[in-house]
């Protein structure tokens, strides 16, 4: 009990610290404390935190960076918040230091061409410091656009992310999240989709850096709406990531895709829960869940659980997760015609990764991605 | 010198014993036809010369070019010349025919102490060869093997096999699931391959092969053993009395003949 006050209480001091802000943000910022006070960091005890446990981060005593708070646009004030609740004791957190707010307004029908691109950087600083990104996407009805969300930085500290797409009737979003953070970051992502009717959604999460991370993508469907999830997690040395994915079907004739997959190698540990929930009246429902994993070292763990609670009789729905190794016959096949054992391993290990690679549109992105996992790979090959 | 010298070649898989004491010389430029009924260790030789781990050399020696062939690895096996068409070719999603190969002809080229080819010279050749394969040029855009016909997966061999040039190609069943045209671009493919400084060994379980690929030398291989050796009329004497009037049981001709 102590403990927890102790934690507590280091925010607190910083909470207190904050500049004062409109009375709407400071009303928000106090009731997220005060819940984020009721809840304290989750233990492993907690069923959601399993195979996560978040004690490096309640234990350190981060300096928060807080950001002066702006005039948010009416339409912007009207949803923020409204979708990641602060039921979830690191959006509580976030939420509680609310400061500037990264808004992107597409209007209906507006087609964006080019992608919209949000960086957060945290640079290396004496002290581990915290940092609360807070990012509010709104895409009219109709409307299309595609979002590339980076995170990366040097040095320790704690990345505490929350995101909300609300997304209109007809509405397309290609959403990327690119996380490389450094390798004794911590971070913590929530983000929270609310789709229109026959509005089509598209993520990809792509995680590589990170010494400890949870990634939520939460995602609400309307009628006839078409989300797709496409992550790629790949972890070394010590890593820890876990990916939580909610997909909700509260309306019928909708449809979701999931692909995740990961790569993990040394003594790295990763975590997939695919959450599927069909509502009761969500009939039609179509949905079908994939994680496939590849596994290059002994000591390396992946805890795989899709978690379907299916409320409606006329539904489709799909669920594989695989573990595996490196296809041994593909290997000599590769050593049959001259390709060195290491370099063997690091092509099937990269083709393993391609297809996420391939479904990414941006092509700057996908060209950059490419090059990240090609230098990953053969770190220790004879390129 | 012989190019290649297997002795009293023993390989086990798990507790059985498949090859059971193969004696084999191959001189260059000389084709080697392996023959045998399902299950007499065709494939395990053709698999063990090429490195596979899967298998364990219990004893024996083979010497290839006058090196313990045993002791090297599959990659080097390849660097030094010696090339398996597979019996069965992997297909590799995620990996583009063309960078694999290229990758595959540098390093070999590289251990013969020739420059590495850049994309454009690389080209040149591969169009050469695939046109001596009848292949279709967006093959090499594909992933390797992937969503191939059995015959384009066995054309896809042969056409390796000519960009790569080897010492020493093995066979293993190239004829197998291929019909009568198929099998006559691939024979032609390995006889324009035929030099004097190359040799190959031919597996196979049909006669048919040995019509369009002309042997030297005929072996019929049961229950691991060489039983019988000699030049190409062995094939046809095989060909008219079938496995079991040279009294070698063979599943598949017993499964025909029910």
């Amino acid at each position: 009990m102590t403990a927890v006050a102790k934690q507590l209480g280091e925010w607190l001091v910083d909470f207190t610290m904050q500049a004062p802000a409109a009375p709407w943000l400071q009303a928000l910022r106090e009731a997220a404390f005060h819940r984020f006070t009721e809840l304290g960091f989750p233990t492993t005890h907690n069923e959601e935190w399993r195979f996560t446990s978040v004690a490096p981060i309640a234990r350190t005593n981060f300096r928060v960076l807080g950001s002066p708070a702006p005039d948010l646009p009416e339409a912007a004030q009207k949803h923020l918040a409204k979708y990641a609740s602060i039921g979830h004791p690191f959006v509580a957190l976030n939420t509680a230091f609310l400061g500037a707010v990264t808004v992107h307004h597409v209007p209906a029908g507006a087609i964006v061409e080019q992608p919209i691109e949000i960086v957060y950087e945290v640079a290396d600083q004496p002290g581990p410091v915290a940092i609360q990104p807070r990012t509010l996407i709104l895409v009219g009805a109709n409307a299309q656009c595609s979002i590339v969300e980076a995170y990366r930085g040097a040095g320790r500290y704690f990345t505490n992310a929350v995101t909300e797409i609300v997304a209109g009737e007809g509405a397309i979003v290609d959403h990327y999240k690119i996380q490389r953070e450094s390798d004794q970051a911590f971070h913590v992502a929530t983000m929270a989709v609310q789709l229109g009717r026959s509005a089509n959604f598209t993520a990809h999460s792509i995680a590589l850096g990170g010494a400890l991370v949870r990634n939520e993508v939460n995602v609400v469907l309307s009628g006839g709406t078409e989300a797709t999830l496409n992550g790629l997690y790949i972890v070394n040395g010590t890593q820890h990531v876990d990916n939580h994915t909610s997909i909700d079907h509260a309306k019928p004739h909708g449809t979701s895709h999931e692909l995740y997959k990961g790569i993990l190698d040394g003594k790295a540990s990763a975590v997939f829960n695919g959450r599927i929930i069909v509502r009761k009246d969500a009939q039609k429902t179509d949905s079908k869940q994939t994680n496939k994993n590849l596994v290059l070292s002994d000591e390396a763990v992946i805890d795989t659980k899709p978690e379907l609670q299916i409320l409606s009789d006329d539904v489709r729905c799909t669920h594989g997760a695989t573990i595996g190794q490196l296809d041994s016959e593909a290997m000599f096949y590769l050593r049959s015609r001259g390709i060195g054992k290491e370099e063997a391993r690091n092509l099937l290990t990269y083709a393993f990764a391609q297809d996420i690679v391939d479904r990414i549109k941006v092509r700057e992105l996908r060209d950059q991605l490419e090059r990240v996992l090609f230098e990953k790979f053969h770190e220790h090959g004879q390129h | 010198m012989s190019l290649l010298e297997i002795k009293d070649l023993h390989a086990t898989v798990g507790e059985r014993e498949i090859l059971k004491g193969i004696d084999l010389t191959v001189e260059a430029g000389e084709v080697h036809a392996i023959m045998g009924p399902n299950g007499s260790g065709k494939s395990t030789l053709a698999q063990v010369l090429a490195g596979r781990e899967l298998y364990a050399v219990t004893g024996g020696t083979v010497t290839y070019e006058g090196k313990d062939l045993l002791e090297m690895s599959p990659e080097d096996r390849a660097r030094e010349g010696i090339f398996l068409a597979f019996q069965y070719p992997v297909e590799i999603p995620g990996v583009s025919n063309m960078y694999f190969l290229k990758a595959a002809l540098n390093t070999i080229r590289k251990n013969r102490g020739l420059e590495e080819l850049d994309a454009f010279d690389f080209l040149n050749i591969v169009r050469e060869k695939m046109k001596l394969m009848d292949m279709d040029q967006t093959l090499l855009n594909r992933p390797v093997n992937t969503g191939f016909s059995g015959g384009e997966k066995k054309r896809n061999e042969i056409f390796q096999m000519a960009v790569l040039e080897p010492r020493l190609a093995v066979l293993d069943e190239t004829d197998s699931g291929l019909d009568i045209d198929a099998l006559k671009l691939v024979a032609h493919g390995v006889n324009t391959m035929r030099a004097p400084e190359r040799s190959m060994i031919v597996v196979t379980h049909y006669q048919r092969l040995l019509d369009y690929i002309v042997p030297d030398f005929v072996h019929v291989l049961a229950d691991g053993r060489i039983v019988k050796s000699g030049g190409k009329e062995l094939a046809l004497q095989l060909e008219k009395e079938g496995y079991a009037g040279m009294g070698i049981a063979d599943e598949e001709e017993a499964v025909g003949k029910l």
